[in-house]
């Protein structure tokens, strides 16, 4: 297929992937932000929530507090922000309709609908309701895309570069997602394993949807290393980073194939990931540092994006 | 001035019409307005949209779909189609002569300045002969007619015209808004042109071409205005749409990037003008274009459809020799009339056009999309000495026509079911054979009285029915 169109696949599916995710990551920082005010101790939240999504760098630039209605403002819909939700979801869109001819008719339909919704949209973000209402819409349209696409697409190229795109995208999320527990700080009366800090936690496993499949998995209390095993090495978990690059790997192998099995630099470095992850234990990781370790792989994935391009997309 | 209205006079219905003026009879008004909005709400979900250039405002604008189809009966359109094979043959006859051995300057027929000095020839074109000697391999003729038995030719489009997404799209938002109409009557499909669209491209490969021809569509971007159509042609045809900068040319031969690397591309279904395809032949700013483009085309490696140069022939200057050209190259008389033409660089036409300003219209031979025009009729008197002032200063830039009562059609508009005036745009395909898909874009001046049907002003279109029998 046409370098130009994958690489539109590929940005359209992480685009929204993104808009999900900055979306999951602000309705965590709400959540945080409300309970640390009903546990009488507001902190620092929508700061944490900020470094989490990487956008913190633009965000200072206009603004000089974290304060809860810019930060809102700034990730939800500034323009000026490339991964605003707002912003992100344009940016697929203008992606989506370069490449019209490989999108299905599902898929244009789901996406240029959320677009056209987006466009009409009075965007309510002073009251609570308004904004929940708003993320949880957010989510809901991302889930739409991805199943249209999941259902309709051909099995080739075109398929696999949205699916690389998604997962890419998905587990350099998650990643960020679980970074946020290190950056909220807990006030000093309250200590590790207190109320405030099994809330928090309780947070970032319903912000990925995973409250429940937690449960089923551990039969447990919640417990940070078994959080964090959940969301870093298990392969069930579908926004795991194992599950994340489970897909990774397969979907370059099959790109990998259909180019007359030519590899690259993407395919070792997406393998030596995939092997980390596989074969990880977590005792191991929370030894040497779990924001460490979170840090390091932000930057892999980061890499790893660099490469498919320049091995396919250029 | 009165129109003839295809409806019949009002006391009795024409024949072809007896479909539209029943459905209008038992429909409830408040049902049309609830489909207007429905068809509305589809064209923007699907994304069928147009841009209008330097205007401001929705780059992502709709252009008005009327729910009422246009009808053309059975035996009207047998007229329609003979003539628009024998006038697109003609054309396409024409374009081989002048860039080759130029019988038909030399006979007298034409004038050569007209040709040689017209911005539309492209002496690079001289001596290349074109897979199967076609050079527009779509056509688009614009057709109005004035009463029950004459249709007028009111231009050659043989560059490339666009709107035949519309002429699509109308029948399935039709098909969708009204599914039990369509299935009581017999209304020839359309929906076969895609098909009829690639076979022509894929039978005008060049000879050097091995095995199944990779073809593509070349658009100019997601900012050109029929963008649209470009990706819904090249949609349904399964064909890929590539950009300028998809391209590269080594070694005269045409390939694109893909990920697996080059692969060589054979037939060029190109969207994109002559002057911006290959900066080292033509426009050197251009950012559109392919370098070295024009040149794989001359050395027989590649096909671009439409042939470049192709433009000479529906130049608005050269249209009135079309029907002398019917006569010279086919031996026929024409069997589609055209509108009768003054020539403003022409003295005798000239003094007319000037005395006779308020019951014509003057149009530049060079302008398209209705800008730039004068309609004497319906301008003030201000107007009128402004646009003098511009003919004598350049009177070749400008032809001149008879204002034609355009026949009209029920549309509906706020205030019910009205008559509006409209024109008719069908596509002709041209590979081994001229083929015609029955049909065409029917477009329509909303505004009543108005006699400009283009899109960029404003018109609307509407779904257009041959009737099988």
């Amino acid at each position: 297929m046409l370098s130009r169109a994958a690489d539109s696949l590929y940005w359209l599916a992480r685009y929204l992937e993104r808009a999900e995710n900055v979306a999951r990551i602000v309705a965590v920082g709400h959540r945080m932000a409300s309970m640390a005010r009903s546990l009488g101790s507001g902190g620092n939240e929508w700061l944490s929530t900020l470094i989490a999504t990487g956008c913190e760098p633009g965000y200072f630039q206009k603004y000089a507090e974290a304060e809860q209605r810019t930060v809102i403002d700034y990730l939800v819909r500034d323009p000026d922000n490339p991964s605003s939700i707002l912003s992100s979801i344009e940016t697929a869109r203008r992606n989506a309709r370069t490449v019209r001819t490989a999108l299905t008719m599902d898929m244009w339909d789901a996406l240029n609908e959320t677009w056209l919704d987006v466009r009409n949209l009075k965007l309510d973000l002073k009251s609570s309701e308004g904004l929940l209402r708003f993320l949880d819409w957010v989510r809901e349209r991302s889930l739409l895309f991805n199943g249209a696409y999941a259902s309709t697409m051909l099995r080739n190229d075109a398929f696999y570069f949205t699916r690389l795109g998604t997962f890419i995208e998905r587990a350099d999320n998650t990643a960020r997602i679980l970074d946020v527990k290190y950056y909220v700080l807990l006030p000093q009366h309250e200590g590790v394993g207190g109320a405030l800090d099994y809330y928090q936690w309780q947070s970032i496993l319903r912000s990925v949807s995973a409250l429940r499949a937690y449960h089923w998995v551990y039969h447990d209390r919640l417990k940070p290393w078994l959080i964090a095993e959940l969301l870093l090495l298990r392969p069930e978990m579908p926004r795991s980073l194992m599950a994340c690059h489970d897909q990774i790997n397969q979907y370059l192998t099959l790109l990998a194939e259909s180019h007359g099995g030519k590899r690259g630099e993407c395919h070792r470095l997406a393998g030596a990931m995939h092997a980390r992850l596989r074969y990880g234990r977590i005792q191991d990781i929370f030894q040497a540092g779990l924001h460490e370790f979170l840090t390091d792989f932000i930057d892999r994935s980061i890499d790893l994006g660099r490469q498919i391009s320049s091995f396919y997309l250029a | 001035m009165t129109a003839f209205d295809e409806t019949g006079d009002g006391e009795h219905c024409r024949q072809p019409y007896e479909i539209v003026r029943r459905w209008l009879a038992e429909t409830p008004r408040e049902l049309l307005a609830l489909k207007q909005k429905e068809a509305e709400l589809l064209f923007r979900r699907i994304g069928i949209t147009f841009a209008v250039y330097a205007e401001g405002g929705d780059p992502e604008r709709l252009i008005p779909f009327d729910i009422v189809p246009r009808i053309i009966g059975a035996s009207e359109w047998d007229v329609l189609s003979r003539g628009l094979t024998q006038r697109v043959t003609a054309l396409n006859a024409f374009l081989y002569d002048i860039y080759h051995d130029r019988d038909i300057l030399r006979a007298g027929h034409v004038s050569e300045k007209l040709i040689l000095h017209n911005e539309s020839f492209r002496a690079e074109m001289q001596g290349l002969d074109p897979p199967q000697r076609v050079y527009t391999h779509v056509a688009g003729i614009d057709i109005v007619r004035t009463d029950a038995h004459n249709f007028y030719v009111l231009e050659d489009n043989c560059r490339t015209p666009s709107g035949v997404s519309y002429m699509l799209e109308n029948r399935e938002a039709m098909l969708r808004l009204f599914p039990d109409l369509m299935g009581r009557h017999p209304v020839a499909p359309v929906s076969n042109y895609p098909e009829e669209l690639r076979d022509v491209l894929a039978s005008v490969a060049p000879v050097n071409c091995a095995g199944e021809p990779n073809v593509v569509l070349l658009t100019p971007g997601s900012f050109n205005s029929a963008y649209y159509e470009h990706s819904f042609l090249a949609d349904e045809m399964g064909l890929e749409l590539v950009e300028g900068v998809d391209l590269r040319v080594l070694d005269n031969v045409v390939y694109m990037r893909t990920t697996e690397g080059l692969k060589r591309v054979d037939v060029i279904y190109r969207r994109v003008d002559d002057d911006y395809l290959d900066p080292l032949t033509f426009r050197a700013d251009s950012m559109l274009g392919t370098p070295g483009l024009f040149n794989a085309y001359r050395a027989g490696n590649v096909t671009l459809a439409n042939a470049c140069g192709a433009g000479i022939a529906d130049d608005k200057a050269v249209y009135p020799y079309v029907p002398a050209m019917i006569k010279f190259y086919l031996g026929q008389e024409p069997i589609l009339k055209n509108v009768p033409t003054y020539r403003c660089s022409e003295r005798d036409d000239f003094g007319y056009v000037i005395d006779h300003l308020h019951e014509l219209v003057v149009k530049e031979t060079h302008g398209s999309g209705g800008y730039g025009m004068l309609i004497g009729p319906h301008a003030t008197t201000a107007e009128r000495a402004v646009f003098a002032e511009k003919l004598k200063a350049h009177p070749d830039a400008y032809i001149a026509q008879p204002t034609l009562a355009l026949s009209t059609c029920p549309t509906y508009v706020e205030a019910g079911i009205a008559p509006r005036h409209v024109d008719l745009r069908p596509f002709v395909l041209y590979g081994k054979e001229v083929r015609i898909v029955p049909g065409g874009l029917t477009r329509v001046a909303m505004r009543e009285g108005s006699l400009v049907v283009n899109s960029s002003q404003g018109g609307g279109t509407k779904d257009t029915w041959v009737l099988e029998r």
